[in-house]
């Protein structure tokens, strides 16, 4: 296996062995090590002497189902700390298959108005070849993957950033393939597509021909894994073929959390929304049965998933909308801003991925600018007018465009729902205890895949605790964010834990999987001892860049201001906040 | 007495005709409990995972009141 480590400065690239430290590393765990070891804390995020890291997980590119994660990590421009966010797509599991364990984007070109794209074959080696990419930019996304496949062949994955990163956003992802080449899986938290940006990356071309494959020290052993997890994830009611994921999606959640009056709407102050039936994926499917004619079952994002979660927004004409429409982006874009206009909705997401944007921080910002008054809360035209100016880059759309916190500062709003910089995602944590401790601990800003305790507060998955109570949470909270920066590295996707929570072979079958290539005997034990070391690493670096504990806290409304439905508060003493990490 | 039902996801089959979250009536006698509600409505309680009265989630076995606002769910999951 490989570490790529490309320099933006002089355009120059090494390839190495992966050394010894980092080879049972891969995934967060890997990028997180790297940021830890390369990057100084207190660097400018979108200076030279931050870097850009990608890592597939142990299992990403093998036959290993549901399984094609690539992780990108670096210092946040958004948080400040440090970041890991993933996606499913085509390109982590070609990095894989390449033996590309790491690569590593670092420096930054003196010339400022000129972006570059790396195309990576495989020569016996990996291989980088630069190619000038300034002619792609300022553009929606949609509009130069079609030139980059024509350009470099059709079987390639594309890696890209959007007009977002060009601008310097802090709301700028890094954009990937889906499977019919659509610019819109998103390693979407934290800004780290300015990052990429800021080494005058555009694109990043993959093209796996004639490369070897994953290696796997234990074929024998993956396999009875890979079989144990297969099973699993076709058996478990959210996971199996049409059952609520397959047919739904992850917009399925919108009412379960309208029910449970935890989904935060018009800017976190309300549980519930009214017209929360009509963004749900229930409406999106009915939808789409009737101007298809047909009933329209999900998609795979990246090859080799078979749980299938991603939905296509359809318009009246039956032309595509846009692809995919998720829960957390159903809820920003809609009940977050009052809107329930779905094909507004589903355009607000499009523009998003034509941009570049975290389709999270943007519904998060679009709802802070209307409590200012800026547009209307339920106005969706002016929405997407705002989404535009963000795409521009008018001084409106960069206020913007650098985030939920920032836009709060610069219309003086006190209601900014934000951790570490970061906007909260679509779990109240008023009327949910454990996530909110999540959101407040997190190394990551508030995050809710950190550490999804939703799994047994709201949906019955490993076992039922009761959302409203603090009891417990703390301990809840900590043993999700340690699994989960496990899963992170893995490689899977953190929907197998919704099957493999609930069915143990699953979970045994993950761990046979990483064996079987790594050549280890890791345990159910180890698999938390080493979430606990990357939560640890990324923590110290946190703390080392000026993020402390006090940082830990949720804001301050939402101790003071009463939530309907339920007119509670978040209660949990910063005493069992600080425990999450004080006992990991 | 009368309580308020939405049925989700894959339950809207029992109540054909309208969007999954659209409220309807349904009339029980007094004393009856969520799992009398869901036998009348003829869904298999095997496949009933989460129910909420009134915005909190309850047992099978949890009485039911005249007015009451239920949520009936089969397994989801996403984020």
């Amino acid at each position: 296996m490989y570490l790529v480590r490309v320099n933006m400065t002089n355009r120059t690239y090494q390839v190495t062995e992966v050394p010894e430290k980092y080879k049972y590393l891969a995934g967060r765990a890997l990028t997180s090590n790297i940021v830890a070891d390369e990057v100084p804390p207190l660097a400018h995020p979108l200076g030279p002497n931050n870097k850009l890291i990608f890592s597939p997980g142990f299992v990403t590119g093998t036959s290993a189902p549901t399984a094609a994660r690539i992780s990108v990590g670096g210092k946040s421009p958004l948080t400040g700390g440090i970041k890991e966010a993933n996606a499913g797509t085509s390109w982590g599991a070609d990095l894989a298959v390449m033996q590309i364990r790491g690569l590593i984007i670092e420096g930054q070109p003196e010339e400022k108005d000129k972006f570059w794209g790396l195309h990576i074959t495989w020569d016996g080696k990996p291989k980088v070849e630069f190619f000038d990419a300034t002619a792609y930019t300022k553009q929606p996304l949609s509009k130069v993957y079609p030139p980059i496949y024509e350009k470099f062949g059709e079987r390639v994955s594309v890696c890209s950033v959007g007009a977002a990163a060009e601008y310097g956003y802090c709301n700028s992802g890094v954009c990937f393939n889906d499977q019919s080449k659509r610019p819109s899986r998103y390693a979407g938290r934290g800004g780290l597509g300015a990052v990429m940006a800021s080494k005058g990356v555009k694109f990043i071309v993959l093209d796996r021909q004639g490369a070897p494959g994953v290696e796997i020290a234990d074929k024998a052993l993956f396999e009875e894994g890979r079989k144990k997890m297969i099973d699993a994830l076709r058996t478990h009611a959210i996971t199996k073929p049409k059952g609520g994921l397959n047919s739904y999606g992850t917009a399925i959640l919108i009412n379960i959390m309208n029910e449970a009056g935890g989904l935060p709407t018009k800017n976190f102050s309300s549980g519930r929304f009214e017209e929360a039936p009509k963004i749900a994926g229930e409406a999106i499917f009915e939808t789409n049965k009737v101007r298809k004619g047909k009933e329209i079952f999900n998609h795979a994002c990246s090859p080799g998933c078979i749980i299938q979660c991603s939905n296509t927004v359809y318009a009246e004409d039956g032309s595509e909308i846009t692809s995919c429409l998720e829960y957390e982006s159903a809820w920003s874009l809609g009940a977050n801003c009052g809107i329930s206009n779905l094909d507004d909705l589903a355009m607000l997401n499009h523009l998003c991925n034509e941009y570049g944007l975290d389709t999270i921080e943007t519904g998060t910002t679009l709802a802070v600018a209307m409590e200012a008054g800026v547009i209307p809360f339920g106005d969706s035209k002016a929405a997407i007018n705002l989404v535009h100016e963000m795409g521009k880059g008018t001084p409106l759309g960069r206020i913007l465009g650098s985030g939920t916190e920032t836009t709060g500062r610069v219309y003086g709003i006190t209601r900014v729902p934000t951790v570490k910089g970061q906007s909260i995602p679509a779990y109240e944590p008023r009327a949910v205890k454990g996530i909110g401790i999540t959101y407040a601990t997190s190394t990551m800003g508030a995050d809710h895949t950190a550490g999804y305790t939703i799994a047994p507060e709201i949906l019955g998955v490993m076992g039922k605790v009761d959302p409203l109570s603090p009891e417990g949470k703390a301990a809840l909270s900590r043993a999700f964010q340690a699994t989960t920066a496990f899963i992170d590295s893995s490689g899977h996707c953190l929907f197998i834990a919704f099957a493999i929570l609930d069915i143990a072979s699953g979970y045994q079958g993950m761990i046979e999987e990483i064996n079987g290539v790594l050549g280890t005997n890791w345990t159910a034990d180890d698999v938390v001892k080493f979430g606990a070391e990357v939560l640890k690493v990324e923590r110290k670096f946190n703390e080392a860049a000026g993020i402390t504990k006090a940082a830990d806290r949720l804001p301050e409304f939402m101790k003071q201001e009463p939530l309907p439905p339920h007119n509670t508060v978040f209660d949990v003493p910063d005493e069992a906040l600080d425990a999450v990490y004080a006992e990991l | 007495m009368k309580v308020k039902v939405k049925l989700y996801a894959t339950f809207s089959r029992y109540h054909p005709g309208t969007l999954a979250g659209t409220p309807f009536e349904v009339e029980l006698p007094e004393g009856s409990t969520l799992k009398d509600l869901i036998n009348q409505l003829e869904i298999p309680e095997s496949e009933v995972k989460v129910c909420f009265v009134n915005a909190r989630i309850q047992e099978m076995d949890a009485p039911l009141n005249d007015g009451d606002d239920v949520g009936i769910f089969p397994p989801v999951g996403g984020g």
